[in-house]
């Protein structure tokens, strides 16, 4: 990052690079957001939020961290090719509607049930969790790809 | 589902854990894990047998996407049962094959995936029933085969022949789904049985001549028959277990199926009959008389493939006589047991023989038969086998290939002889090429045994000769094995899979009760045809030298695969010069294409279908809404005026909040925190592209004013306002968010509409949206990988110029 902004011009941002309130507070937000994001995917169903929504919001918390420090550093921090989250992703949104096949029914087809757990009470699940768990994958895993990629081009 | 169901997808599903497997373990020949995978659908489908053959058929659904009629229906009669399980039981011994002749340096888990998913698709194109799942599958052949022929990607000429038969298969297989779609339009289904029992609205329909025409260009391209037999010669720099199962024993066969399929539908037309008959009858001679000349061995079988194509295909043309015209049955049910049989021949004899050809090439590190010769002493079992499996392809008794030559021979003689209008004078042409074509079979047949085995030894060959590997060797045994127990027995086929796949064929539910024998009498017409075959091919073969000079005249420019190359070459020429017209690498030039065809098209609908807008139905503004247009009005006047690119995207942040906050004051919170995330990241991805843009900022060269782009955008922004207006004010159908909001408890067991419509009401859109982001995000790490690596060869290349 730092070198791209002086690249561009940006001479004066080099004194923030090392910035400590930047790289302190990000690390606190980051699992701020990411808790977010999270209550945003699985509360999708019934509350606004959703896969969409919650996977780019997990990909703005990484890429907090990636402005913050660098992608070396970012990579030490959390050690996930975006590759595989991208491969994982698009198996699930492939796979689980393939899999209604499995109940007879037409594909794309979500089966749901209700379950009684001793402390939470009564969950639902859903086969379209899974099914939004393969889009929230795809789409934090395409946005980190892409942007950590063109930030790194100049190393 | 069924086991059915389960058997057509195992290979996909093991092609997956093979993949995964892979990666990881590579101790043992991955193809030993794949080898159960055939077998075990070759065994499932023949228990099938009894029951089939007792002229039951099985009828599966299975509801797949019922809206628009695709469904995975299994429908099984002796056709498809055939044609399973060649490709299944085929397919388990080129699996077996393929462990000796691959070593273990390739990648050897590409081929067995890509392997697998042919098996799917093969298996699924022929126990189908629903056309549309045909074409799905169809075409996923075409895909399969295309990555098996360009195996070995470094070599450009896997990737030509990878190329074209791609291009025109895949050019077929479109024409054959506008086929299917004119059918569906006639009968109203897109079962094949449906079809079959709305025979009369078919018949009756003057679309119906397009349609077979259509489908036919779909089979002729697939099964390469004349004059799109072009690539199947090319297709064989595939590795040569994929030349002995897709190019000759199973995917050029789908075509003859899907011909045999169709001909309870079509064949009361006459255009259905002679296209077949004729197409099949010049491809058969033309393909043979080529073979002659080739040295390559592979180029030599995959002509010879073509032309046992054009045989199969021609008896089915004769066949559909019978089941159009009912005059004298009794033959044209004999053609069609002849094609039948000969389908099972020609993938034991033809598959027997491309593995062969592997091992000499494989052993000897060459396949030109010109350098080739004298291996009789060498390599004593292919020898044997070559000699059973060319000898039945020549015709000769007692193999499996003489019986349904001669059945083939008898069917094309006693053409003459039956009362059709307007044959009568040409009825000779018929059996002549039949019998042209039978010679040159013989001879290049002989030319195979003769040249690569016998004759004078050579010496200078890359590799030093000697007999394949036991592994290599099972799989052509147990199909010369086959050849020999059908030439000698051949009736252990007549009941259980001929029978049923002629009934299948002529849609009957009579039994042929076909006896094939090898002794008919001297009176047998096909008898005295074969012995003068014989005799005519012999003699030219031995006189060879004398009259081999006429391919000369056969010139370079005046072949198919000359006007393909030429045809390649002109439209990339043309396409690079419409390009390099069009895209002048400039955006603000692409975005005035858009937006001015944008507003001339908006402009001409307005003017030709008029506009009422209607203002008694908009809610009043609020003090809010305002604000925040105002906000986003005054943030885009910063960025048109800013020097600084820093400003420019921070303002364009801004203006996406803002909108955002539009969102939430009209109550849609999901589109406000799907926009807020959005330019989040957004502005991240401008931050990190700023390393791309030019160095110096575009705000150096003066912006001039230009009228057109002026007139451009005032037309888009008053063009939107009113379309917008027009929208809301006049609406022609009935909103569907009632039905969303009534069912949205019921049926999906969801609370936030927003979100059921993604995942379950319109799951599909989101499916393909996420499979766009996906391809959308390898496709960039593609492209900027091969960036990198490009400048990283350059630096090198520098690195080396300096130290010299």
């Amino acid at each position: 990052m730092k070198s791209t902004l002086k690249k561009a011009g940006y001479s004066r941002v080099q004194k923030q690079m090392h910035d400590v309130f930047l790289q302190f507070t990000s690390k606190v937000v980051f699992f701020i957001i990411i808790m977010f994001a999270f209550n945003l995917f699985f509360a999708g169903h019934y509350t606004p939020g959703g896969g969409f929504v919650g996977g780019l919001l997990a990909a703005s918390a990484l890429i907090l961290l990636l402005i913050a420090y660098d992608r070396k550093t970012l990579f030490k921090m959390i050690p996930i090719d975006y590759r595989l989250i991208i491969t994982t992703g698009l198996f699930l949104s492939l796979a689980v509607p393939t899999l209604s096949f499995l109940f007879g029914t037409p594909f794309l087809t979500h089966q749901h049930t209700y379950l009684q757990l001793p402390v939470l009470g009564e969950i639902p699940l859903h086969s379209a969790l899974l099914f939004d768990l393969g889009v929230f994958l795809t789409v934090a895993g395409t946005t980190l790809l892409m942007i950590a990629l063109i930030e790194g081009e100049e190393s | 589902m069924t086991l059915i169901h389960l058997a057509i997808l195992l290979p996909v599903a093991a092609a997956i854990a093979i993949g995964v497997l892979y990666r990881y373990y590579r101790k043992i020949n991955i193809g030993w894990l794949a080898l159960p995978v055939p077998l075990l659908i070759a065994i499932y489908l023949a228990t099938l047998i009894p029951a089939v053959s007792g002229g039951e058929v099985i009828h599966e659904t299975m509801p797949f996407m019922p809206r628009i009629g695709m469904n995975f229906d299994i429908y099984i009669d002796g056709l498809s049962l055939l044609f399973a399980i060649l490709i299944s039981g085929i397919g388990a011994l080129v699996t077996l094959y393929s462990i000796g002749y691959l070593s273990q340096k390739e990648k050897l888990g590409s081929f067995y995936i890509y392997l697998l998913i042919f098996m799917t698709a093969m298996l699924g194109v022929v126990l189908i029933d629903n056309v549309l799942m045909l074409y799905l599958f169809w075409e996923l052949t075409s895909i399969s085969s295309f990555l098996l022929i360009a195996f070995w990607h470094k070599n450009d000429r896997s990737l030509y022949g990878a190329q074209k038969s791609m291009l025109i298969t895949m050019f077929g297989g479109f024409l054959m789904l506008g086929g299917f779609i004119i059918l569906y339009l006639i009968t109203g289904t897109f079962s094949i049985r449906g079809m079959i029992e709305a025979l009369p609205l078919i018949q009756e329909n003057q679309l119906a001549p397009l349609a077979i025409v259509l489908i036919l260009f779909g089979a002729f391209t697939k099964s390469a028959q004349f004059p799109f037999h072009i690539w199947l010669p090319d297709a064989m720099e595939a590795p040569t277990p994929v030349s002995a199962y897709l190019h000759s024993a199973t995917m050029v066969k789908a075509g003859i199926y899907l011909v045999a399929r169709f001909t309870p539908i079509f064949a009361f037309n006459s255009l259905w009959i002679w296209l077949i008959l004729i197409v099949g009858l010049f491809t058969m001679t033309w393909a043979a008389f080529n073979s002659i000349k080739q040295n390559d061995l592979k180029a030599m079988l995959a002509l010879s493939t073509v032309s046992q194509l054009g045989l199969i295909m021609s008896l089915l043309g004769l066949g559909a006589l019978s089941v159009s015209t009912g005059a004298d049955e009794q033959l044209f049910t004999a053609a069609i047991v002849a094609a039948v049989f000969h389908v099972f021949n020609h993938a034991t004899f033809k598959g027997a023989l491309f593995m062969v050809t592997g091992i000499v090439d494989h052993e000897t590190g060459t396949r030109n038969m010109k350098k080739l010769g004298g291996l009789l002493t060498i390599m004593p079992i292919s020898v044997t086998m070559t000699l059973i499996t060319a000898l039945s392809m020549a015709g000769i008794p007692p193999f499996n290939g003489f019986l349904s030559k001669e059945l083939f021979l008898e069917a094309m003689i006693s053409i003459g002889n039956a009362e059709f209008g307007g044959l009568s004078s040409m009825s000779f042409i018929v059996p002549a090429l039949a019998i042209i074509g039978s010679i040159f079979t013989f001879i290049y047949s002989i030319r195979l045994i003769y040249d690569v085995f016998f004759g004078k030894r050579t010496y200078h060959l890359p590799k030093a000769p000697r007999e394949g590997s036991a592994i290599m060797l099972v799989s052509p045994a147990i199909l010369t094995f086959l050849v020999l127990v059908f030439g000698f027995f051949p009736n252990l086929l007549s009941g259980t899979i001929i029978d049923p796949a002629v009934m299948g064929i002529m849609d009957s539910s009579t039994s042929p009760e076909t006896s094939i024998s090898h002794w008919h009498g001297f009176d047998s017409p096909a008898l005295w045809a074969t012995v003068s075959i014989v005799i005519i091919g012999t003699l030219l073969f031995i006189s060879r030298d004398r009259w081999m000079f006429i391919y000369n005249y056969h010139k370079e420019r005046f072949t198919l695969d000359f006007a393909y190359d030429q045809l390649l070459l002109y439209s990339r020429f043309g396409s690079q010069k419409l390009t390099d017209n069009l895209m002048n690498g400039s955006i603000r030039s692409y975005l005035l294409y858009i937006f001015g065809t944008f507003v001339i098209f908006g402009c001409l609908s307005v003017i030709s279908a008029g506009m009422s807008i209607d203002f008694n139905n908009l809610s009043p503004v609020s003090i809010g809404e305002i604000i925040m247009v105002l906000i986003t009005i005054v943030t885009l006047a910063v960025i048109l005026i800013t020097k600084s690119r820093m400003v420019s995207i921070i303002m364009l942040g801004a203006v996406g909040f803002a909108v955002s906050m539009l969102f939430v004051f009209f109550r849609a919170p999901d589109l406000a925190l799907a926009q807020l995330a959005i330019e989040t990241i957004i502005t991240a991805l401008f931050l990190v592209c700023f390393f791309y843009l030019p160095r110096h900022s575009r705000h150096e060269e003066r912006i001039r004013f230009k009228l057109t782009n002026f007139l451009v955008s005032l037309g888009v922004g008053v063009l939107t306002i009113f379309i917008g207006l027009a929208a809301y004010s006049e609406r022609l159908f009935e909103s569907i968010s009632q039905f969303h909001i009534e069912n949205v408890y019921d049926l999906t067991a969801g609370g936030n509409m927003v979100n059921v419509i993604l995942v379950d009401f319109r799951g599909f859109d989101t499916l393909f949206e996420t499979l766009v982001f996906g391809i959308a995000g390898i496709g960039i790490f593609t492209l900027m990988k091969l960036n990198l690596n490009r400048r990283g060869n350059k630096d090198e290349e520098h690195t080396e110029e300096s130290r010299v």
